[in-house]
């Protein structure tokens, strides 16, 4: 048992965050032709439309909802005064709805690419991968704040996987924090961290690509013809 | 004064006699592959008609170009924060059914089918989806006017003239407009690209899309108003014609240009001053901008400009050929060329000749016919209304269209009393504002149009270069680095011009 429980807990995380660090660090020197969002707007745009802008604004709120629940700690909470009760309502509430908001989203991304022919046929296995691997993330990670959560006997994931995540993080692990924690925790934590993995390989990777330089930049780019990345270029034949 | 070289084009539509080869030639060399098949960087449509993609000139649909907003330039779409909100879901965003579902068809069964009582045919088959379909709409299938009795009611050129512009087969009118990317000096798919991954070459103002560098969040191919940034389905990267950029940098005419058997293309460098772009963009009245635009031009030949350019690091061969540039010619001097659509604001540099031939057909092609008295008071009653002509190529002044016209009707008749040996009534020069030296100029030029003439185009500097070979692929992929200078407040660092220690160390 104690075998499993490490290989779950702490080389399992560990195999799949270096997976993704190195990952990102290999891609964007080695494609950066391939690294964009992948948008397939252009060939279906009437159920990209509500999928689409559903999931992905229900994703950011749902990224900052983990924030406040694994990375800061509860001893935070409780040093200014917001008890398990209001922290709880406010994860089931609003975590609950952007979660709903994100589920809807990504059903209907899901039926969208499966039933519409043109999306189907130029789906790439990874493609596909991510979608199920999200959706499977995505809901069990709803029903762990709706029924574990929302029925009034909480299980307190910020005593247990929290504490285990940050030591993760901190190099300083611990899988027995992990010990019976209820199985759509467990499925949560295990395939967000398979998604971890493979995201850099992923047309996840855009994430990385949001354009915020954008809000700042001189509207018109100018560029010389040969400029300082061709110079390098020429200076080193073996990039060309 | 910051002295800047931008490439432009003119067609003279008088010439065009819509064949097509120049599409052709250009799909051939640029996109004959998966995921471009769709893609026709160079286009030729015929008007009145919705084009390609289907009401492209429709900004109210999408939102491309820019307007004045509080008398200041803005995208029309929205800005920064409207972009970056809008980043999941671009509802401006014109899709594959707004050009056509490209196909090819099922030769296979021509050969493979058993024998039977009926030919075997090859059916349409999709280049997206691998299956049957039923061909709805396809590259120009406006052509020659078909269909357009049911489409052309949303041509958008036909504002304020919905009465006169009729689609019956006695009344109707046509003419040809071939399309390529107009290499704007103010580009909005440039300022609406919010990886900053489209960009004007500060040498010669060509604009080109950095594939390592585009993201796929798709605003440029709505940013612009021409439609003529496309989105790869395959590859998820916008593409765009670019000018031919290999063949320029050698001298050598685009593809398109090359191949027109019409020889309706001109293409010159012209000087302009960058400080005034955002200023002439903002012009408050749209029928002002086509002489805004004229007023960033500079004069080649003037000694203060030929000044400014060396100083800005142009070499003698690219002022040369801007004093000799056709462009210039065409579009400054003559003034018979007027950019299209100028009231998106964009400042385009493909300019065009406004057609004449149809008009003459109004007087049965008749000799009599050329005689400017009896065409001068009747050129609004030509056959393609005025009105249409100006919506098109003047932001709706009339005046202007009127104005060349006259001029191509005038060299008509001056050259044609040459011919006949007679004295050609100076009456009609001076009413057009020209004398017999620039009406020569203007034959020779718009008329004859020798190759020389055509196309005046600097090579590209070698010894600036260094590696050319390597310079052509990379086209200043530095990724926003140095990324500065704005049609709006306009700077351009010189942080990375090759100093003298870079090239003497390459030499030895």
């Amino acid at each position: 048992m104690t075998f499993w429980q490490n290989f779950f807990w702490i080389s399992f995380p560990y195999i799949m965050l270096t997976m993704f660090v190195v990952g990102h660090i290999y891609r964007y020197n080695t494609d950066q032709f391939g690294w964009s969002a992948k948008s397939s707007e252009f060939l279906e745009k009437r159920q990209l439309k509500w999928g689409s802008v559903l999931f992905h604004y229900g994703i950011i709120f749902v990224f900052f909802g983990h924030v406040a629940g694994i990375l800061i700690p509860k001893a935070f909470y409780d040093s200014v005064g917001i008890t398990d009760h209001m922290y709880h309502f406010g994860a089931v509430w609003i975590g609950g709805i952007a979660g709903l908001a994100t589920i809807i989203g990504v059903c209907l991304l899901m039926v969208r690419r499966f039933t519409v022919k043109r999306i189907y046929v130029h789906s790439t296995f990874r493609d596909i991968l991510v979608l199920v691997l999200l959706t499977l993330i995505i809901f069990s990670g709803f029903v762990n704040t709706v029924w574990y959560t929302g029925r009034g006997v909480a299980f307190e994931y910020r005593e247990t996987i929290s504490p285990w995540f940050r030591g993760i993080l901190t190099l300083n692990p611990d899988s027995a924090l992990m010990a019976g924690i209820p199985l759509g925790f467990q499925i949560h934590v295990v395939s967000a961290l398979l998604l971890f993995g493979i995201w850099p390989f992923t047309r996840l990777v855009h994430v990385w690509s949001l354009p915020l330089e954008y809000l700042k930049r001189k509207y018109i780019v100018y560029r010389a013809v040969f400029g300082r990345k061709a110079l390098a270029m020429s200076e080193d034949p073996e990039k060309q | 004064m910051k002295i800047k070289a931008q490439f432009g084009m003119v067609m003279n539509l008088d010439k065009c006699i819509g064949c097509h080869t120049c599409s052709i030639t250009c799909n051939n060399t640029w996109t004959n592959r998966p995921g471009a098949e769709y893609m026709w960087w160079n286009n030729v449509e015929t008007k009145p008609g919705i084009g390609y993609p289907k009401e492209w000139e429709n900004q109210d649909k999408y939102k491309g170009g820019w307007q004045l907003r509080n008398g200041k330039i803005e995208l029309k779409a929205g800005g920064r924060v409207s972009k970056l909100l809008n980043l999941f879901y671009n509802p401006n965003l014109a899709e594959l059914d707004d050009y056509y579902e490209p196909w090819s068809y099922d030769y296979e069964h021509l050969l493979s089918s058993p024998g039977k009582k009926h030919q075997p045919v090859a059916r349409p088959k999709s280049q997206i989806t691998g299956e049957y379909m039923d061909i709805k709409w396809g590259p120009n299938w406006e052509d020659d006017l078909a269909g357009v009795y049911q489409t052309g009611q949303d041509d958008p050129n036909r504002k304020g003239i919905e009465e006169r512009v009729k689609f019956e087969y006695e009344q109707t009118f046509m003419m040809y407009l071939p399309r390529i990317c107009e290499h704007c000096m103010n580009p909005s798919c440039v300022a609406s690209c919010p990886s900053g991954a489209i960009y004007k070459r500060e040498e010669d103002g060509i604009v080109l899309v950095d594939q390592e560098a585009c993201r796929s969040w798709r605003f440029c191919t709505t940013g612009c108003p021409y439609k003529k940034v496309y989105f790869n389905w395959k590859t998820h990267k916008a593409e765009k014609c670019t000018f031919c950029f290999p063949r320029i940098e050698a001298g050598m005419p685009t593809v398109c240009s090359e191949t027109c058997v019409g020889r309706l293309r001109y293409i010159g460098i012209v000087f302009y001053d960058l400080d005034k772009v955002a200023e002439a963009a903002a012009t408050a009245n749209e029928k002002d901008l086509y002489e805004a635009h004229l007023g960033i031009f500079l004069d080649p030949h003037d000694p203060e400009v030929i000044k400014e350019a060396r100083k800005a690091g142009y070499q003698e061969d690219w002022i040369e050929a801007a004093q000799q540039s056709p462009v210039y010619k065409l579009a400054v001097e003559q003034k018979i060329a007027l950019p299209l659509h100028p009231e998106y604001r964009t400042l385009p540099m493909v300019w065009y000749i406004p057609p004449l031939s149809p008009v003459m057909s109004a007087f049965d092609g008749g000799l009599d016919g050329i005689n400017p008295h009896v065409i001068f008071p009747q050129i609004d009653e030509l056959r393609i209304p005025i009105e249409y002509l100006a919506n098109m190529l003047s932001a709706g002044d009339t005046e202007v269209i009127r104005k060349v016209l006259k001029k191509m009707v005038a060299m008509r008749s001056y050259m044609r009393s040459l011919n006949l040996g007679k004295k050609p009534d100076q009456t009609i020069l001076n009413a057009v504002g020209m004398n017999e030296e620039t009406m020569h100029e203007m034959y020779q030029l718009a008329a004859i149009a020798k190759y020389d003439d055509r196309y005046c185009i600097p090579k590209s500097h070698r010894e600036d270069a260094g590696n050319m070979f390597l310079g052509q692929g990379t086209a200043g992929f530095d990724f926003m680095e140095g990324c500065s200078g704005c049609s709006v407040t306009p700077i351009i660092s010189s942080d990375y011009k090759i100093g003298d220690d870079y090239w003497g160390e390459l030499n030895g």
